[in-house]
């Protein structure tokens, strides 16, 4: 067996408690191995690592990268790629685009250029995921999976509205078994469907459901026990009604203790965190501390911040009504398409403005929330690829972590009003290197529950990302020395190395199987396809693994 | 012994009806139940002919020669175009973006000679949408406009639009109110409650005017339409009043005219309703994986169609990379089809250029290619012989079976092999 050796460089490694350590780490059949008991014997191959950092590979918890809305919002704005980046063909790489919405080859090649090598689909309709599954086979390199739209799903309506918390279990049991998905989605809850019914949205948590007679309340903790009772590895993943809205903050506290101490991830909190009159957008502010001070006190909870960076992307959202509001502000060519019995969808392209006094205090609200959680083990990095900005961001975030005057820098440029709308210019906090590889991968990859992922123990995957130190520290996140995945050297110095497909990550718990009878009767009354030809079969799904449940 | 098949799926038309029930004995399809007259047709004809895998100018010929000479054809060409896959499936696709990237070709689909002014369209306004489950759940008031389904989609009306039973629509066709707007009377009209004629290529007026009548104001009267004012009236009233609508629409709308404006006029008009309500707009693609064909460029290149790898990345410009044109223009020097059904749709002009250069076919077996190719080489048929994804008109993906044993290779692993035999990078 073929064994890799990373010699002297200095770990990181937060989850096995390794804060800046030199040490070798052994490499064998795609795996961390221990270091041999005989101190001469030889690896096969050594990578000088001394004078770098090493740290687990990169994990996104949450991005947009592949299926309908996705490949939707590619079609749709062939002129944000025109004057962006290149992506040539290589003898060992396939062409590309860039913009906001890169292709599938590009999008693999960038996320693992940038030393990330796991990422998470974070909406997809089920009756979509064949077309998913397609795409991840076309986006080379990184290891991937997706979370299953629930929360505006009839069947799901009816259990909880009937009180039959047994047939909502097993009905998102043989969900994700039937679309080889890895978590359970919602996406404003209830609102989605009002929309679908005839316009508008929930206004609240307690705003019943046009035809359903539930509630969103109802929608989040129902969803949030199916998915404990069901052992899955990442809880609930809820976006929360009212994204984007100023005074949205009560609706997002209101969630959290909805929940009564049931494990839960809020995604893209900093679109949560608004205080303000909702028709006055000039009262607009950040209400992030008061949420920080909840959540810090409730260990259920976790969450990804959703960042905006000033530029031109792309909105794009499980969210129906979000869509048509943002379409509405901004004016901007609008997408939306429904899914029959499960999701609506939203596409709208977006300039996020450093003058704007509210992009500017969005953009601080997320800062707010990387520095006001006490503990970095329970918030990961994101920008809600693409809709904050894109995953390349990354590093940027870091150095503005990492280094406060270069945020002190920013707030200077922005419009003045932002200071009097959000404490960011009170926080001094600074991440460590440390903290930094606690929220860009050790914690994303506890989140969701992937033992083997987001560390450097004996056992873990071989997904590893080295870095040269420099005081530049965007430039040093932005363009890793090394990355390795699966064991294998797949990038050296912003070029790739070797390509192959990546892994898809799924679950596949167990459910009752005598409720999928009732589940086929209501399928078939409704659906436009059969209901044998629902379920993606492993003909989809290429090099696999199942990610087990918990008991 | 017969053997039956259940769930199958179809790729005639965009409709892609996945609950079809085979029966096949001695290698042929003896029945489909549930086939329309389209695909019963179209099963029936299948095993019908036995073409050779093979064949250099007409000649039979081996497979190994026909490749051989398919890649010289390729290595010789300074500006190659593959063109089709609508007739493909993912794999096949797939394998064309892939060859077209390494040999630095042109890539585009039939929708660049049907629906290809829809997507510019698309391009431009954004479009409200939906899968086809939603009309046929939601959708009380059923608009076609420039198509006629009843007969390029037979089952559509069964299946998604006016006579379902639906989730909120438990009276079925009584539940629904069907318009049908065209310049003539068609099979589709005849099933409607109304039917709007209008005067040819007056489409947009039409549109525009309500789109003005929604707004609260009167349509422009310099602006004929050959529709009364009080029926366009009436029409905007039931837009607006309906709880949920849908407008399907066709080649009537985008190949008359200006059919990207056209098609922008009623993507706004649409959009503009949900001041109102909730509405949907829904082109009715053509062939079976036509949508696939956009979906995989455009997931892989970033691109829906008429793409140009020439410079090692991609180029998207409709008309300057689009296949008619291009050839028309005589700046092709070698063509690769991946399905030549739609070739006698093409110009004169390209029809004659393409007569005067190399050309590779690749057909399913009971086509028979409208010229003599260079190459042309025989497929397998995706959903009958091999396994495979279409994705319906409304982009959802279906699977396909193959359920026959067929001598002949697919058309990802003709490509396939194409491909190892460009040596050049």
């Amino acid at each position: 067996m073929s064994q890799l050796k990373i010699s002297g460089g200095t770990v990181y490694d937060p989850k096995n408690g390794v804060d800046g350590v030199i040490r070798d780490i052994w490499i064998e059949n795609g795996r961390v191995v221990a270091a041999p008991t005989d101190a001469n014997q030889k690896a096969h191959r050594v990578l000088d690592a001394t004078g770098l950092v090493v740290m687990p590979g990169g994990v996104d918890m949450h991005c947009h990268i592949a299926g309908p809305k996705v490949n939707t919002a590619r079609k749709m704005m062939p002129e944000t790629k025109r004057l962006a980046e290149k992506v040539h063909r290589t003898p060992l790489t396939r062409s590309g685009t860039m913009g906001s919405v890169p292709s599938t080859f590009a999008t693999g090649y960038k996320y693992a250029g940038m030393g990330y090598t796991t990422a998470f689909d974070a909406a997809i309709p089920p009756l979509a995921a064949r077309h998913v599954h397609e795409e991840f086979g076309d986006t080379p390199i990184i290891d991937k999976g997706f979370f299953v739209l629930v929360g505006n799903n009839h069947y799901v309506l009816q259990q909880i509205r009937d009180n039959e918390p047994e047939k909502l279990k097993g009905f998102i049991g043989w969900l994700l078994n039937a679309a080889k998905g890895y978590a359970a989605k919602i996406v404003n809850p209830g609102g989605v469907e009002i929309w679908k019914s005839g316009g508008g949205d929930a206004a609240g948590l307690d705003s019943p459901v046009d035809h359903f007679g539930v509630t969103p309340r109802q929608i989040v903790t129902g969803v949030a026990q199916a998915a404990m009772d069901l052992g899955l590895p990442h809880p609930v993943h809820i976006h929360c009604n009212n994204l984007g809205l100023p005074g949205n903050w009560q609706t997002t506290l209101a969630t959290m203790q909805a929940l009564e101490g049931r494990r839960a991830h809020l995604t893209h909190i900093q679109f949560h965190s608004y205080g303000g009159n909702p028709d006055d957008q000039s009262t607009f502010c950040s209400e992030v501390p008061r949420l920080a001070e909840y959540f810090n006190t409730h260990p259920n909870l976790t969450t990804d911040v959703g960042q905006v960076l000033f530029g031109e992307t792309t909105s794009m959202t499980g969210d129906g009504p979000l869509g048509y509001f943002l379409h509405q502000v901004y004016g901007r060519k609008w997408f939306s398409s429904d899914t029959e019995m499960e999701a609506g969808c939203g596409v709208v392209p977006i300039t996020y403005k450093d003058k704007s006094r509210v992009h500017a205090l969005q953009w601080a609200i997320g800062l707010e929330w990387y520095l006001l959680v006490d503990d970095p083990w329970r918030v990961a990095m994101s920008t809600d690829h693409p809709n904050g900005g894109s995953f390349l961001a990354y590093p940027e975030i870091i150095a503005l972590l990492m280094d406060r005057t270069r945020r002190e820098e920013v707030l200077k440029r922005v419009h003045p009003k932002v200071k009097d709308g959000c404490t960011l210019v009170d926080l001094k906090r600074e991440y460590t290197l440390n903290e930094i590889a606690i929220i860009t991968r050790a914690a994303p990859a506890r989140m969701l529950g992937l033992d083997r992922k987001g560390h450097l123990g004996i056992g873990a995957d071989a997904d590893v990302t080295i870095y040269t130190p420099s005081p530049d520290i965007q430039r040093m996140f932005e363009l890793p020395r090394y990355v390795i995945h699966h064991g294998e050297l797949v990038v050296e110095q912003g070029d790739i190395r070797k390509t192959f497909e990546g892994k898809l990550l799924h679950v596949a718990p167990s459910y009752d199987e005598s409720l999928v009878g009732d589940i086929q009767t209501w399928f078939e009354k409704y659906y436009s396809i059969q209901f044998a030809n629902y379920p993606v079969d492993e003909s989809y799904l290429h090099e696999h693994e199942v990610v087990a449940t918990r008991r | 012994m017969p053997q039956v098949v259940e769930n199958v799926a179809c790729t005639q038309c965009g409709c892609v009806c996945d609950d079809l029930r085979v029966t096949v004995e001695a290698g042929r399809i003896v029945e489909a139940q549930r086939a329309c007259e389209m695909a019963a047709e179209w099963y029936r004809a299948l095993g019908s002919r036995n073409p050779p895998l093979a064949a250099i100018a007409g000649q039979d010929a081996s497979f190994d020669a026909a490749l051989e000479r398919a890649a010289a054809i390729l290595a010789a060409s300074d500006a190659p175009l593959i063109y089709g896959l609508s007739r493909s499936s993912t794999d096949g696709q797939r394998a064309a973006v892939a060859l077209a990237d390494k040999i630095g070709a042109t890539i585009d689909t039939t929708a660049s000679l049907c629906h290809a002014p829809s997507i510019m369209a698309f391009q431009d306004t954004g479009e409200s949408t939906s899968s086809l489950g939603e009309p046929r759940n939601r959708a009380d008031l059923v608009i076609f406009w420039g198509c006629d389904p009843a007969i390029s989609h037979p089952r559509h009306f069964e299946r998604y639009s006016i006579d379902p039973t639906g989730e909120f629509l438990p009276g079925g066709r009584r539940d629904r109110t069907v318009v049908v707007v065209d310049r003539a009377p068609t099979a589709s009209s005849a099933r409607a409650d109304i039917f709007l004629q209008v005067e040819p290529d007056r489409d947009f007026e039409a549109l525009w005017a309500l789109r003005r009548l929604i707004d609260g104001e009167l349509p422009d009267p310099a602006a004929p339409t050959g529709i009364s004012r009080h029926a366009l009236q009436d029409l905007a009233e039931r837009m607006k009043g309906c709880r949920s609508g849908v407008v399907f629409f066709g080649l009537g709308l985008s190949r008359s005219g200006l059919g990207h404006l056209n098609v922008a006029a009623l993507l706004l008009l649409v959009r503009d309703l949900h001041e109102y309500t909730r509405f949907y707009a829904r082109r009715l693609r053509v062939y079976g994986d036509v949508t696939g064909a956009d979906s995989v460029l455009c997931w892989q290149t970033g691109y829906p169609f008429s793409v140009n790898l020439g410079r090692g990345y991609p180029r998207f410009n409709p008309g300057e990379f689009s296949a008619n044109e291009m050839l028309a223009r005589g700046e092709v020097d070698a063509c690769l089809l991946v399905g030549s059904e739609t070739v006698e749709q093409f110009s004169p002009e390209a029809q004659a250029h393409l007569a005067t250069i190399p050309t590779i076919v690749l057909d399913y077996p009971e086509v028979v290619t409208g010229f003599v190719p260079t190459i042309r080489i025989t497929t397998a048929v995706y959903g009958v012989h091999r396994r495979g994804t279409a994705y319906r008109m409304d982009e959802i993906p279906i699977p396909l079976k193959g359920f026959l044993a067929s001598a002949f290779p697919s058309d990802d692993e003709v490509l396939a092999s194409l491909m190892r035999r460009c040596n050049y990078t």
